[in-house]
């Protein structure tokens, strides 16, 4: 339940920070959600790690299927992803996730060294 | 104790978070530009979006409101002129503004703030030839003008109207690739962008230096042949026969003319960095009712550039209660540049004349601060250029003005020679001389009728413009319009002593003696970047002239009656080549066909036969293409060994009409060997040197596109390869310079027009591009293929009283505070 929660939690904030805080805030709420719902290091990181994967390549993928592909195609190519706008998708989530899992490990290990 | 797992882990999210907001190299901060809430999925643009608003400037004076069709195209509906171009500029912006921002920092040597040291001699150019001096003068004319500067100042409060309203995440995707923030406009950046398209029309239009280091090779009658001033062939655009008045200024040669200038055989040992291309033509033509199905004139124009995404132009009508004008608007400047009124048509090409002389300058000592002028030493006035470097340190560099101009090279800078003894060269320019070409064009957006049209253009000065002209009441006419030097005969072909007044210009020639042509018998009127007046214009007027477009566009309105859209939009598309036409009889009659073997003969053939039409699948335009090039090289490459850019020999239309007319022409030897050789022996070595280029082609197929290489580029990718997912590359379309349709590579008619004086007016335009810069948007490139195709877009001229019309798809309403 908690580990739901956190995922949920660090989505929704997620995306609020990301109305008025630079891209980074993902960061700093992931790390708040795990400092305030305690779980070990590991299933911390994860649902850090999927809070932001969700929200990030949930959000691509809702622009790029409103965009006909149009622009992720282009981009993908670029960097170089052969153009594939699964990937690219995949990519932006796998970054964000990866902020939010180190973020909200950070966020576990300070709660963990509070109560000890 | 797990305060040693925190800070590791800690340090390693900051450590990803700084690794992930960083620009590395020419990698885009990662975590920046992935956000799909700020980064590059935010240019990602729904198909459907909507782009209806309602926007609020304290700014404005009075209501107005802008209707998009469905190609994008908006329809401003304004009560004041003001507004109106208050709303140019903030429609530039909101989808160009990318490439106005960079367009201007490169025209004002800033190009390193974006692309690093690698620019950085670019920039000392473009300081140098004194870019940002001219638009300075530029904008003091600009702002001398009450009307002129409160436009052109709307136009700017428009462009930062939009900037300051932008959220971070709206900035165009260059932006966050490059990881750089848009600068804030102003009449002095709208200055810079009208000379940026002065140097591309009027700067590569003289080949001074080169021509100075043909001069120690040469002597003056081998001059005249290789580089002739009126080709045989030439059609020009005031018909010929046309009666020209007595010169009003008779400029006289100084008396040491051949003694200093003539005979001085010594090198300009200087080149430019970025020479716009001379091949940066157009074709323009207007017919009369006479001619046309309708009894109504049509005018066409299409301008050739170098094509980009996003394009150069941006399509829009802009109407007022008193004023009602559409067509193609330059981004980064107000008004309508080539388009249509109630009343007129007009479209321009550029005039290829020279007006950019250099003068030897000689400094009293290394500080530059005074030189030698009529018989005393004068001071010069210096300017310290600051370049600023992406990811290097700031350049300094001083460059000395005199009373021709800056001195563009010196020991300092010699452009793209490293070495050199450093002869000080400072450059005579009129595009550095006090003008407001955007107020004529303003005129001209409102000119409704001959007298009008004549009056408007008239102080247009640089860079001189072929302005066709037809009206409602069925006036044809065409001015060769800008402010040009009255020259001596061959003066400014070379570098000029600069130690006295001697040298100088004299005198430009008077307004109306520009030439022109108004309503002739024939019912038709023609440029495309031809000399614009026979051997009995009283001037000497050098340039880089075409000669091979305007002689097809001649023929075919010649034979043409009982005119249709159609039929303009078939010469638009026409790939015949006049040029080898000419050419393949010289080149028949030099091949000595019993040395060539089966293979050679094959091809030999193809040419024999060959329709002349240099499209896309020709296979007789890629033989005739190589030959070609083998030929110049075969001929040139021994006599021109001292001058090895190849775009400093004489043009292919003079080498075709040298052989034409002199069959023991003395270059056709090569003077490196032993050997006398003949046109003979040059022709048939040529041809064989292309048939094995040819025979190695021949797996991958010779159809012409494929070594044309037709495509379109984004603006920012110099080298048409770091962006190519932004750009159309590998287009099935035909096309050369000397083709009406003038496809050549990444350049060519960058909008193609035709508007029928017809009641209401019938018009039809299409570019190579979109109305959106963004890459993103259904909008980036969506004309492209109907381009390629040669299909056009209807273009809604639309009425007050049709805003609430089907063809509207969105509105946006502007209103003052």
């Amino acid at each position: 339940m908690k580990f739901l929660t956190a995922i949920v939690l660090t989505a929704l904030l997620s995306f609020i920070s990301g109305l008025f805080l630079p891209w980074w805030g993902v960061a700093i709420v992931a790390l708040a959600i795990a400092a305030m719902i305690h779980q070990k290091p590991g299933k911390a990181f994860l649902s850090g790690f999927l809070g932001v994967f969700l929200l990030w390549a949930g959000l691509a993928w809702w622009i790029d299927m409103k965009n006909n592909s149009v622009l992720s195609h282009k981009v993908a190519a670029l960097l170089p992803l052969g153009g594939n706008s699964f990937a690219i998708i995949a990519v932006t989530g796998f970054i964000g996730g990866l902020v939010g899992g180190l973020a909200a490990l950070s966020g576990s290990f300070l709660r963990a060294s509070k109560t000890n | 104790m797990r305060i040693a797992p925190f800070a590791i882990s800690a340090i390693l999210t900051g450590g990803l978070v700084f690794a992930l907001n960083k620009q590395w190299g020419a990698i885009p901060p990662m975590g920046k530009f992935l956000s799909p809430q700020q980064g590059f999925w935010q240019n990602a643009e729904p198909a459907s979006k909507s782009f209806d608003a309602e926007l609020k400037f304290p700014d404005l004076k009075g209501k107005a409101e802008v209707y998009f069709d469905e190609r994008l195209v908006p329809h401003v509906f304004a009560e004041k002129d003001e507004d109106l171009y208050f709303i140019q500029g903030y429609l530039h912006a909101k989808f160009r503004l990318f490439q106005i921002d960079l367009q201007t920092k490169a025209a004002a040597g800033r190009a390193s703030e974006i692309a690093g040291p690698k620019a950085i001699n670019f920039d000392k150019e473009q300081r140098r030839l004194g870019m940002v001096y001219a638009a300075e003068n530029a904008m003091k004319e600009i702002e001398k003008d009450e009307q002129s500067k409160a436009l052109f100042t709307a136009y700017t409060n428009g462009i930062n109207a939009y900037i300051s309203s932008m959220k971070e995440a709206d900035m165009p995707i260059e932006y966050k690739l490059l990881n750089i923030k848009p600068e804030k406009w102003s009449n002095l950046r709208t200055a810079l962008l009208l000379k940026m398209m002065a140097k591309m029309l009027s700067s590569g239009t003289e080949s001074d230096l080169a021509m100075t280091n043909a001069k120690a090779m040469f002597l003056p009658d081998e001059l005249k042949k290789l580089y002739p001033q009126v080709p045989d062939s030439l059609v020009p655009i005031v018909p010929k026969g046309t009666a020209f008045d007595q010169p009003g200024i008779k400029p006289i040669p100084p008396a040491t003319a051949d003694s200093i200038y003539f005979s001085r055989k010594d090198i300009a040992m200087a080149r430019e960095i970025d020479k716009p291309d001379p091949g940066n033509g157009s074709n323009n033509w207007v017919v009369a009712g006479s001619k046309t199905q309708s009894g109504v004139p049509i005018l066409c124009n299409d301008p050739h550039l170098e094509l980009s995404l996003p394009s150069i132009w941006y399509e829009m009508q802009l109407v007022t209660p008193t004023s009602n004008v559409y067509g193609v608007s330059l981004p980064g400047s107000p008004f309508v540049i080539i388009g249509f009124n109630d009343s007129i048509a007009w479209g321009v090409t550029n005039s290829q004349r020279d007006v950019k002389d250099y003068y030897e300058i000689k400094f009293k000592d290394k500080s530059k601060k005074e030189y030698w002028f009529n018989g005393a030493w004068t001071p010069t006035t210096q300017r310290v250029e600051e370049i600023k470097v992406k990811g290097g340190t700031t350049v300094f560099d001083t460059v000395s003005y005199t009373i021709f101009g800056p001195v563009m090279y010196d020991d300092s800078f010699q452009g793209a020679m490293n070495e050199g003894k450093g002869r000080n060269l400072a450059v005579r320019w009129t595009a550095h001389d006090p003008s407001n070409e955007g107020m004529a064009v303003y005129r001209l957006n409102r000119a409704k009728n001959y007298d009008e049209y004549v009056n408007a253009i008239k102080d247009f000065t640089c860079p001189g413009q072929n302005f066709v002209f037809a009206s409602k009441s069925g006036d044809i006419a065409i001015w060769q319009q800008g402010r040009f030097p009255a020259r001596w005969d061959r003066q400014g072909l070379y570098v000029m002593p600069g130690e006295d007044s001697s040298y100088m210009w004299q005198g430009f020639i008077p307004q109306p003696e520009n030439p022109h042509a108004k309503n002739p018998e024939r019912g038709f009127l023609q440029s495309a970047n031809q000399r614009p007046a026979d051997s009995t214009y009283p001037y000497f007027i050098p340039g880089s002239y075409i000669t091979p477009r305007g002689i097809t566009i001649e023929n075919r309105l010649a034979a043409m009656s009982g005119i249709t859209v159609n039929d303009m939009m078939a010469l638009h598309g026409n790939y015949f080549n006049t040029l080898a036409e000419d050419a393949r009889t010289v080149l028949l009659k030099y091949t000595k066909e019993g040395e060539l073997n089966t293979n050679e003969k094959k091809y030999l053939e193809l040419f024999r036969n060959w329709d002349l039409q240099a499209s896309a699948d020709s296979k007789g335009q890629t033989i005739y293409s190589l030959w070609r090039f083998a030929l110049e090289d075969t001929i040139w490459g021994d006599d021109f060994a001292g001058l090895p850019n190849k775009e400093d020999w004489p043009e292919t239309q003079t080498l075709f009409e040298y052989m034409l007319r002199d069959s023991a022409m003395k270059f056709a030897d090569d003077i490196r060997t032993p050997a006398k050789e003949t046109l003979y022996d040059m022709v048939t070595a040529a041809f064989k040197k292309a048939a094995s280029q040819l025979s190695e082609r021949e797996k991958t197929g010779l159809e012409w596109y494929r070594f044309n290489q037709p495509g379109v580029y984004h603006i920012m990718d110099k080298s048409k390869k770091d962006l190519l997912p932004f750009a159309r590359a590998g287009l099935h379309v035909g096309g050369w310079g000397d083709i009406v349709n003038a496809i050549k590579g990444s350049h060519g008619p960058s909008w193609r027009m035709i508007v029928q004086m017809s009641s209401p007016t019938e018009a039809y335009g299409v570019y190579p591009g979109g109305q959106s810069g963004n890459p993103g948007s259904r909008f980036y490139d969506n004309y492209l293929d109907q381009w390629a195709e040669g299909k056009y877009n209807k273009l809604w001229f639309m009425r007050d009283g049709d805003r609430t019309d089907k063809n509207v798809k969105w509105v946006m309403k502007f209103k003052g505070e």
